[in-house]
């Protein structure tokens, strides 16, 4: 390594650092990256801020309306609606990020498997990811929960499954691009090892997209918890999950206690246009 | 045409495996997952001799096979009766549903993706694509909230559940449906409109656009009758992909609005652990998917002359 020149290591160092000062200029991703972070934050150290205990019921204090003392007011059990939005980030944030990871980890194997083998191979794969995406996610965890049992880590791996078809089908046919190409190529003929070809000749031409397609799925992974959540099959009481704090007191809604729902409604549409907006500055940029 | 119809067929044979698999293996024993941990394993016995469950899988499976192939969609473990008369009340419902919200996003998505497009890179574009993206990401429960809040308990314009009475004519049943059809509405919009806007940029910048143009034609009669034509292609196909979305949209959307369609009866079903109901329910959007796929690429391939002469070939 030393007697390369200076400059061969450094090349892809500047245009890395080109795309990261273009990407703060956008205006997309720096408003998303605000309203992230702000989630972030609150998951983070949410519970040492809130000014009431998310948790602690207090029946004779029960549906009031927004004011000083309780700025979101109060829901059903008393418990005061603005601590509980915010520490709600909570469980959502840990939940979806690794579901994401995971199932970029999964795509990323499969589709450059799919990509460099072709053939039966790649057919073969093909047809089960088509099974897959021929069901919504939220029906393929309906299923798998029924079948498996209500649980964060299930919520998770279902997930991360049936993601993964739709990370590898952006990987493979990035990878159909590179496999022609004369470097992979010269390191068949240096007989490196078929692992060593995917993951470290192969796999870093393809990052792009894969950070892209692993952004919009952050999004998508959020969207799908609190659904889920919403629908009882997701997060569990008593977190101040978003979602699941919605199908508590949506019941109620004709009654007027609109504040029970509308903040919580507001943040999951914050976080979810925030990381989008991320993900589209992201794309911008790399296709630029 | 034939290779796609085998590929579909293959599609929709190893969806039935997974869904099989998801009711049938997932839960190791069927009568115990229903009765729950604590049931006499007499009682669990019986039950599972009854529904058939301590059968070889494979005999399970090609039982199961074959009566859906004959029509008989097994009898639910829930009502105690044959889950086919659920099932087709249940799509019919659906089907309102999803008509209302295709009759409003189709042509709303398709004018904003040839506005956007005609004003490439100008305002109106980057809203109609910020706008577009963030309302086909937040989750249709939210805006759904916020609709019902809106306009069903401040405004008092539309009623908050699309349950209507028995003997509702048509109007009150669409007057019913307009409020829950809007979030899925805005989940589409994005979609559609990202793909017309992208077919009429292609249209706009081909050789028989610049053609029609230098002969003479005006502007409005060129964007009818040659961009317009051409940017629609691909957004048939898109309407076809996004009916997956739509469906998982129904789920939460019926549940939201209280409406009797296929997504309140999969996630009833689901609750109640009703795996022959849960099963046909999911199987039915399987083949509803490969069914709407395969008539996207022939409606595709009839529109697209360039498709339809190489097939004859």
């Amino acid at each position: 390594m030393t007697d390369l020149p200076a400059t061969e290591g450094a090349a892809p160092h500047v245009t890395w650092r080109d795309d990261v000062r273009r990407l703060l200029r956008s205006a997309t991703f720096d408003v998303g990256a605000v309203i992230v972070l702000f989630w972030v934050g609150c998951a983070l150290f949410g519970p040492s801020l809130v000014p009431y205990d998310p948790f602690a019921d207090d029946l004779l204090n029960s549906l009031l309306p927004p004011s000083s003392q309780h700025w979101f007011g109060t829901d059903q059990l008393g418990r005061d609606v603005f601590s509980r939005v915010i520490v709600g980030a909570r469980d959502i944030l840990m939940i979806a990020p690794v579901a994401t990871l995971l199932s970029t980890f999964l795509g990323t194997a499969l589709g450059l498997t799919m990509g460099y083998f072709g053939g039966l191979v790649d057919e073969a794969l093909s047809r089960i990811v088509d099974a897959i995406l021929a069901l919504p996610t939220v029906i393929v965890a309906l299923l798998a929960l029924t079948a498996l049992g209500t649980s964060a880590t299930t919520v998770l791996v279902v997930i991360a499954f049936s993601f993964a078809p739709v990370i590898a089908r952006t990987v493979r046919a990035a990878v159909l691009t590179e496999v022609g190409c004369d470097y992979v190529a010269a390191a068949e003929l240096r007989r490196e090892n078929t692992l060593y070809i995917l993951f470290v000749e192969i796999l870093p031409n393809v990052l792009s997209p894969i950070l892209v397609e692993t952004t919009v799925r952050l999004g998508y992974a959020i969207f799908t918890v609190a659904t889920l959540s919403f629908i009882g099959f997701g997060i569990q009481p008593p977190s101040p999950d978003w979602g699941l704090s919605i199908s508590a007191n949506y019941g109620m809604i004709g009654g007027g206690f609109w504040w029970t729902v509308l903040f919580d409604s507001m943040a999951i549409a914050s976080l979810v246009v925030g990381i989008n907006l991320v993900a589209d500055g992201i794309e911008s940029t790399l296709n630029d | 045409m034939l290779r796609r119809l085998l590929l579909a067929l293959l599609t929709l044979w190893l969806l039935s495996v997974l869904i099989f698999a998801g009711g049938h293996l997932l839960p190791g024993n069927v009568g115990r997952a229903m009765l729950g941990p604590f049931a006499d394993p007499v009682a669990v016995q019986v039950l599972n001799h009854e529904m058939g469950t301590d059968r070889p899988v494979v005999v399970q499976y090609a039982d199961w096979i074959a009566g859906f192939l004959t029509g008989d969609l097994g009898q639910s473990y829930a009502y105690r009766s044959p889950v086919a008369p659920f099932l087709v009340t249940a799509l019919l419902n659906s089907a309102k549903l999803a008509a209302v919200a295709f009759v409003l996003v189709v042509p709303l998505g398709i004018f904003g993706g040839v506005v956007a497009a005609l004003y490439r890179g100008r305002a109106a574009d980057r809203i109609l694509s910020v706008v577009g993206l963030s309302a086909t990401v937040v989750p249709e429960f939210v805006s759904g909230i916020v609709l019902i809040l809106i306009f069903g308990v401040w405004l008092r314009w539309f009623p908050i559940s699309a349950t209507w009475r028995g003997d509702a004519g048509p109007f009150t049943q669409l007057y019913h449906l307009i409020l829950p059809s809007i979030p899925l509405v805005l989940i589409l919009f994005g979609y559609i409109a990202r793909m017309a806007r992208a077919g009429t940029i292609n249209a706009l910048d081909a050789d028989y656009t610049r053609t029609a143009i230098l002969k003479g034609l005006s502007y409005p009669q060129v964007i009818w009758r040659h961009v317009l034509r051409n940017a629609l292609l691909p957004t048939i196909s898109v309407i076809a992909t996004q009916t997956v979305y739509l469906i998982g949209g129904l789920v939460v959307i019926e549940i939201l609005f209280h409406y009797q369609g296929i997504g309140s009866l999969i996630f009833t079903a689901a609750k109640k652990k009703d795996f022959p109901m849960l099963q046909a329910g999911v199987m039915a959007i399987g083949a509803l998917f490969a069914l709407t796929t395969f008539l996207a690429d022939l409606l595709y391939a009839r529109l697209n002359p360039r498709i339809r002469f190489a097939d004859q070939k």
